[in-house]
């Protein structure tokens, strides 16, 4: 009789294990649908079984022009003028215009070019070919346009930065080449009389000028 | 009539009214700690990728600007993965023996995709946009980690909701200036410190603390 009675219990514990397992386990997987997560649509670069190729991003049509990328004006998007590379700007040049095309050669033309366009970067010491310095007579007389030029076809083993690059911050960094240019070959004549005795003084007072640079 | 229940019994429900309580926090803490932990968040679990592509030597090492590879980050709400063109801007002229890099070279020769493995993924129902964090002085290790020191790339966040919120209900704890967004070694300042700079930069840059659901869900 006792031994019965063990038994019915574990029976009765067995089945409430039981059936408190599979409703966890029902409740639980209910939770677990991810069709919101997993959404019938395509994320950027998303592979897909649906097109040979694997990519659910398709070529557009030859010949295809977006809204607003009709490329009529010849300076702006090929950098020539009559055949020629055309030695002014399409767009008149501002300080803000330098200062991004600053910012966009310090991001996409260092790496080979160096700071300061030397041609001594950090690719170029790991043994990419080195680039002409931007400083040689050569270069300085090119017009701006053969630099967006390079910039937007490729030059020798530089590929090219049109896909990388937009438009309009090409020619900003063809007028900073312009700028490190007239850095790299400027002589005391071209200090304003008023910056002209900031040279003179201590090396204290320049650390701290270079210091003000770096953190800009 | 005999007793329904044993003797032995006794001690199961003395044990089972303290036992509920612990069995209850222990499956609580369990669960928890799973759904913390590295096997369920991905969190800092380096992924196999197609070639073993390093950020620490690219972006750590070489120095190169996190923009010069995922160009569309200031723009658009994907940071971009880099064609294979850009790998080959250097590798077409350096490593060109190298056996590592095949997978780079025959994608580009046969115009293939090279078959990257995301690290940071977030459920389709979340519309994160890069540009306007970056924008707003959010640093791309604020949420990515040391990147410049991974050799091969791992999630640094769990990126849970609760993750996302940390940030977006006190912003002023983690925002820096706009110029050292893409410093790959940015040290933020002491906790003070950071609370006064932060609090500044948010009136500067306007940000809006948004918490409400469409914020991200749409």
């Amino acid at each position: 009789m006792k031994l019965k009675i063990d038994l019915n219990l574990g029976g009765f514990v067995r089945r409430g294990l039981g059936v408190a397992c599979l409703s966890a386990l029902a409740m639980l997987s209910a939770g677990c649908r991810l069709d919101m997560h997993l959404q019938p649509k395509y994320l950027p670069y998303e592979s897909t079984d649906f097109f040979a190729d694997g990519r659910s991003e398709r070529q557009p049509v030859p010949g295809t022009v977006a809204r607003g990328q009709l490329r009529v004006d010849e300076l702006m998007f090929t950098g020539r003028e009559n055949g020629v590379a055309a030695s002014t700007f399409p767009f008149p040049i501002t300080r803000a215009d330098l200062e991004r095309g600053r910012e966009r050669y310090n991001i996409y033309c260092t790496p080979c070019h160096d700071y300061t366009g030397s041609g001594r970067g950090m690719i170029v010491q790991r043994g990419f070919p080195q680039p002409p310095s931007y400083h040689i007579q050569r270069l300085r007389d090119a017009p701006v346009g053969h630099f967006f030029e390079v910039m937007t076809n490729g030059f020798g083993a530089m590929y090219s930065y049109a896909a990388r690059i937009d438009t309009a911050d090409r020619w900003r960094i063809a007028a900073y080449i312009r700028v490190l240019q007239l850095s790299e070959n400027a002589t005391i004549q071209d200090v304003p009389d008023s910056e002209r005795q900031k040279l003179s003084q201590p090396v204290a007072s320049q650390s701290a000028g270079k210091q003000a640079r770096e953190s800009q | 009539m005999s007793q329904i229940f044993h003797r032995s019994t006794n001690l199961v429900s003395r044990v089972s009214i303290y036992g509920a309580v612990l069995i209850i926090g222990a499956l609580g803490y369990a669960l928890y700690a799973i759904a913390m932990s590295p096997w369920y968040t991905d969190q800092n679990v380096k992924r196999q990728q197609p070639v073993p592509f390093s950020h620490r030597h690219h972006a750590g090492e070489l120095g190169i600007d996190c923009r010069y590879c995922h160009t569309s980050v200031e723009k658009s709400s994907f940071a971009g993965v880099p064609p294979t063109q850009t790998c080959m801007t250097c590798h077409s002229q350096i490593w060109t023996n190298s056996s590592m890099l095949e997978p780079v070279r025959a994608s580009y020769r046969d115009d293939t995709s090279l078959p990257w493995v995301r690290v940071n993924a977030l459920p389709d129902f979340v519309y994160f946009d890069h540009s306007i964090h970056v924008s707003k002085g959010v640093g791309c290790t604020t949420c990515h980690g040391q990147v410049a020191e991974m050799a091969l790339t791992e999630r640094a966040g769990t990126l849970y909701m609760s993750w996302c919120l940390n940030c977006h209900r006190q912003p002023e704890k983690f925002v820096r200036d706009k110029s050292e967004v893409f410093n790959p070694y940015y040290e933020s300042p002491s906790a003070a410190k950071q609370l006064e700079l932060g609090r500044k930069l948010v009136k500067e840059y306007k940000i809006q603390s948004y918490q409400h659901c469409s914020t991200c869900h749409r």
